[in-house]
């Protein structure tokens, strides 16, 4: 289908977002807003004290026999098991636990704090199992095994498993000749770090409904960036048929992955299929959501790279173990994403790349804002940093001159697509006064400035799905069905913003469908991925124009015009050969009666659309290497001006910068808020955050001792910038650009606490003491 | 057993009467038994500041007070800021900087700002960001929540 290539005068502007009158009344309802009366139950979980154990008994007779208690499930009533990419996970353990918090057996009560106390009558015997708490370890042949049986486990067909080992992936790169490259190389640095698990935390903890009808039906209500991933993967699991699961999913109070796929929604519903016609609540505490929850897996990286004397990247050797926890079904991806992107956005001939996926007796790691690319890029910018430092040549221009570039084959073999890298770099320089060493603002504050740049790809299947559907109305407005998730990007905003554009409404003349309900809205495969406005906008880009031209066809059949003379513009059809014009309203259902009377043309008017990329291709197992990996790749820098006080180690930020190449800025002041968030997310991981284990235990499952950035914490001058180089299938050429603020962020950070002070540390986060006792071992603060 | 006990107050204006357990705390009366589900649940323990309502004018956490304490007080939630439709100030700067994203916080920035400005017409950028330290957002940065408030201070 033709979609008309001039650009609409909507498209780079910014209308206000659609959702947002609703969510400063307190309107907007959330999944655990919804009332279920009288027949609701409550559903707690009995945890997993032990980070590795075999489970030799579980009584629950106690617990059953507290009145008021109605459902007890465990592991052995559902021993099938679940998973995104791998199926390593049960809904409830079943003969082992292999994390601290994991779940071990449901309870719903007419309450919570009953269903609570049933939880701790429940006794469970456990033979304790000798643990895994490091991936490095846990990759060895000497570690115990996690997962015996995983040879059995379904697994997609690009994931490769090895078996007898706790190594769930291992994504191999190999480009080039790396040892070969070694000896033509002017300077050569190696170095590793240690990126630690971080939590998601979205304000809004997870929360699901579950509910069987007497039929087996079951309805979900989930707090969700998922309905269709968890239907699919959830009535999989439990022997329902897919058309059998209904999951509505109202506004998402904050997901950044943590909502995506499967986590505690099969949870309910497991529960729920024995309690019919109960609702069952499960919400999460905070605490729940900070140690059960899935992480943002831990890293360890060691990197090689080397370049000739005039700054000529040749060489990079890459070897990641990911910390991917107890079960690894969504982070298999992760650390495949790792691996396909190994290099960052650098052209390098040479390249080897090993990317573990280690189980170990931690939290389950699962997908987090940017997939990877925050933890590799940590390692990458910083190296790159050092290099540049030890060939001489300005870092800047070092970056400038190994940046990949439109045309460049990258790490997989790809040929990648045109992209605004460079003027990316040359922003964030210019933003933070590159070049030019400023004084500190007292004697005892050391500055300094970093920058680094990234890339990011969607992280999905090859064939992930969008579709949508517009609905005229009577009064001439559109409604636009989506199956994406509002979960405060703007994605609903951005739909109607491409609906309106298309057909040729103002922005006011659109509705959007809602609550997400995979019994009505049309498929989408998850909102990851920064994939939406790009996949979910194609979609609604086709669906407009099918509508818009539903429309015309109509109005050319009753006016006897050309098609191609006729337009819609703010709601009203206009024929620029007869002059007539004619109003959406009415006729987009009614359609428009003949001339005296001799019948009528039209009806009402749907339009639909779907896109699905169809041109990703495999990787060959052993090489990485492939025609096209994925579907493009957002790049973009981070730079920062920071001081560092000597007497406590505290960094501040004195002006945060950061660009990114989006293809097109469908809404500018969204594409910004993005950058803002997402880079302010960034700095929290990179200066405070850190889930403390010790012995697989969360030391620190509470705001109080995890703390993330506040008001105060807010950099005092923020820069933003966009760059435009199209992307030849998106909508209007617009690319994602959710998950990429964040990724280069703790790169950029560790290069300017370097600049300020020489002291390059392992990993974030750059707490003050640390940074402080790094400066008084160097022997700085004297 | 627990004890039950009868409450008046006044929330958003109107006079109620509810009879509440002794252990029930003022959120989930207000979430629970008015509906006033703009109220947000973010940790139940008084650390993210999206249950902020006010209570007598001053901004509390509303996870973090007893029902049965609320007897005599007056009550304003954020479906309490507007009056038939029309946006407070706030709200409408909110909506104009761009302040708001998955929204869950807002309700309790909302409520925070709203006390702030009562309290000091006119606050410095500090100020602001004082004012608003307990209550958490994580997906804005805050930049330009911050902007929001800036923008309605009434010159």
């Amino acid at each position: 289908m033709a979609v008309t290539d001039k650009m609409p005068e909507l498209i780079g502007k910014s209308p206000l977002r659609v959702d947002v009158h609703g969510k400063v009344t307190g309107a907007a309802i959330y999944t655990d807003d919804i009332q279920f009366g009288k027949n609701l139950l409550y559903a707690r979980v009995k945890r997993s004290p032990h980070p590795h154990a075999l489970i030799k008994k579980i009584d629950t007779s106690k617990a059953e026999a507290l009145p008021g208690v109605k459902v007890i499930v465990t592991g052995k009533d559902y021993p099938q098991r679940i998973g995104l990419y791998l199926k390593d996970k049960n809904i409830f353990a079943t003969d082992r636990v292999r994390f601290v918090g994991e779940a071990v057996a449901g309870v719903a009560a007419v309450n919570e704090e009953i269903a609570e106390k049933a939880c701790e009558l429940i006794e469970v015997e456990y033979e304790l199992l000798e643990p895994v708490f490091d991936s490095i370890y846990g990759a060895s042949p000497d570690a115990p095994l996690i997962h015996p049986d995983m040879g059995d486990y379904e697994v997609a067909n690009f994931i490769f498993p090895k078996p007898g080992t706790n190594i769930s992936n291992h994504f191999k790169a190999r480009k080039g000749d790396v040892d070969r490259a070694w000896k033509d190389c002017a300077a050569i640095v190696e170095k590793s770090f240690h990126i630690p698990q971080v939590q998601h935390v979205p304000i809004e903890p997870h929360i699901a409904i579950a509910k069987t009808d007497d039929n087996g039906r079951v309805t979900l209500w989930a707090s969700s960036q998922s309905p269709f991933a968890q239907r699919n993967l959830i009535a999989k699991t439990l022997g329902i048929s897919e058309s059998d699961m209904r999951v509505i999913a109202p506004y998402v109070g904050g997901g950044f992955g943590c909502k995506a796929g499967v986590t505690m929604e099969a949870m309910p519903v497991a529960i729920a299929l024995k309690a019919k016609g109960h609702p069952v609540k499960m919400r999460f505490t905070r605490e729940e959501e900070f140690y059960t929850n899935f992480v943002r897996q831990g890293l360890k990286i060691k990197l090689k790279v080397g370049c000739d004397k005039d700054g000529n990247m040749l060489a990079m050797e890459n070897t990641m173990y990911w910390d991917g926890g107890a079960s690894t079904e969504y982070g298999v991806n992760i650390t495949r994403a790792g691996g396909y992107s190994s290099t960052g956005p650098f052209d390098i001939p040479n390249v080897k790349t090993d990317s573990f996926c280690v189980y170990t007796n931690h939290p389950i790691g699962g997908a987090y804002r940017g997939f990877g690319m925050s933890e590799l890029h940590t390692g990458i910018g910083q190296v790159m940093d050092e290099l540049a430092e030890k060939i001489g040549m300005d870092k800047v221009e070092f970056l400038k001159r190994n940046s990949i570039q439109g045309g460049d084959i990258n790490v997989t073999g790809m040929k990648m697509h045109p992209i605004g890298l460079q003027e990316c770099i040359d922003k964030v320089a210019k933003g933070i006064n590159w070049g030019v060493k400023e004084k500190a603002s007292s004697d005892n504050k050391l500055r300094g400035k970093g920058i680094a740049i990234s890339w990011k790809a969607p992280a999905m299947p090859p064939n992930a799905g969008s579709s949508a559907f517009i609905e005229m109305n009577e009064d001439g407005t559109a409604t636009v069905n989506v199956g994406g998730q509002e979960i405060g990007q703007g994605a609903f905003t951005v739909a109607a913003q491409i609906a309106a554009a298309t057909i040729g409404l103002p922005m006011e003349d659109i509705r959007i469908a809602g609550p997400l309900d995979t019994q009505y809205s049309p498929y989408e495969w998850q909102t990851v991925a920064s994939r939406l406005t790009w996949s979910m906008g194609n979609a609604v880009r086709f669906a407009a124009a099918d509508a818009r031209r539903q429309i015309l066809e109509m109005v050319a059949e009753a006016w006897d015009e050309d098609v191609d003379d006729l337009d819609i513009i703010n709601g009203i059809v206009v024929s620029y050969r007869s002059e007539k014009e004619m109003s959406l309203k009415n006729i987009a259902v009614y359609g428009i009666p003949k001339e005296d009377d001799q019948g009528w043309i039209g009806g009402p008017v749907v339009g639909q659309g779907s896109f699905m990329p169809s041109y990703v291709t495999g990787l060959d197992p052993e090489t990485g290497q492939g025609p096209r990996a994925v579907v493009h790749y957002t790049t973009g820098a981070q730079g920062f001006d920071i001081e560092i006080d000597k007497d406590t180690g505290k960094i501040e930020i004195l002006k945060a910068v950061t660009a990114f190449d989006v293809g097109r800025a469908l809404n500018p002041e969204l594409v910004k808020a993005q950058m803002e968030g997402g880079m302010m997310q960034g700095i929290s991981s990179a200066i405070f955050e850190e889930i403390i284990l010790e012995e697989g235990v969360m030391q620190n499952p509470s705001f109080v001792d995890y703390r993330i950035a506040t008001t105060v914490d807010v950099p005092r001058v923020m820069e933003t910038y966009f760059v435009e180089v199209p992307q030849d299938d998106g909508p209007f050429g617009a690319r994602g650009i959710g998950e990429h603020p964040m990724t280069p962020t703790i790169a950029a950070l560790g290069n300017a606490i370097y600049d300020a002070t020489g002291i390059r540390l392992e990993g974030p986060p750059f707490l003050p003491e640390k940074v402080y006792l790094a400066m008084k071992d160097a022997g700085i603060l004297d | 057993m627990i004890s039950y006990h009868q409450i008046t107050l006044k929330v958003n204006g109107e006079t109620e009467v509810v009879n509440v357990p002794a252990n029930m705390t003022l959120l989930v009366m207000l979430r629970e038994e008015m509906g006033l589900t703009g109220v947000k649940n973010g940790c139940a323990a008084g650390e993210c500041g999206a249950c902020t309502v006010l209570m007598n004018g001053e901004p509390v956490n509303s996870c973090m007070v007893l029902a049965a304490e609320c007897d005599g007080a007056e009550v304003i939630t954020v479906e309490g800021l507007s009056h038939n439709g029309q946006l407070i100030k706030l709200q409408e700067m909110l909506i104009a900087k761009g302040g708001v994203q998955c929204g869950f916080c807002t309700p309790g920035m909302l409520i925070s700002a709203f006390a702030l400005l009562k309290r000091n017409p006119d606050p410095s950028e500090n100020e602001i960001r004082e004012a608003l330290v307990g209550n958490l957002c994580r997906c804005t940065g805050y930049v330009r929540i911050i902007d929001a408030v800036k923008a309605s201070v009434e010159k």
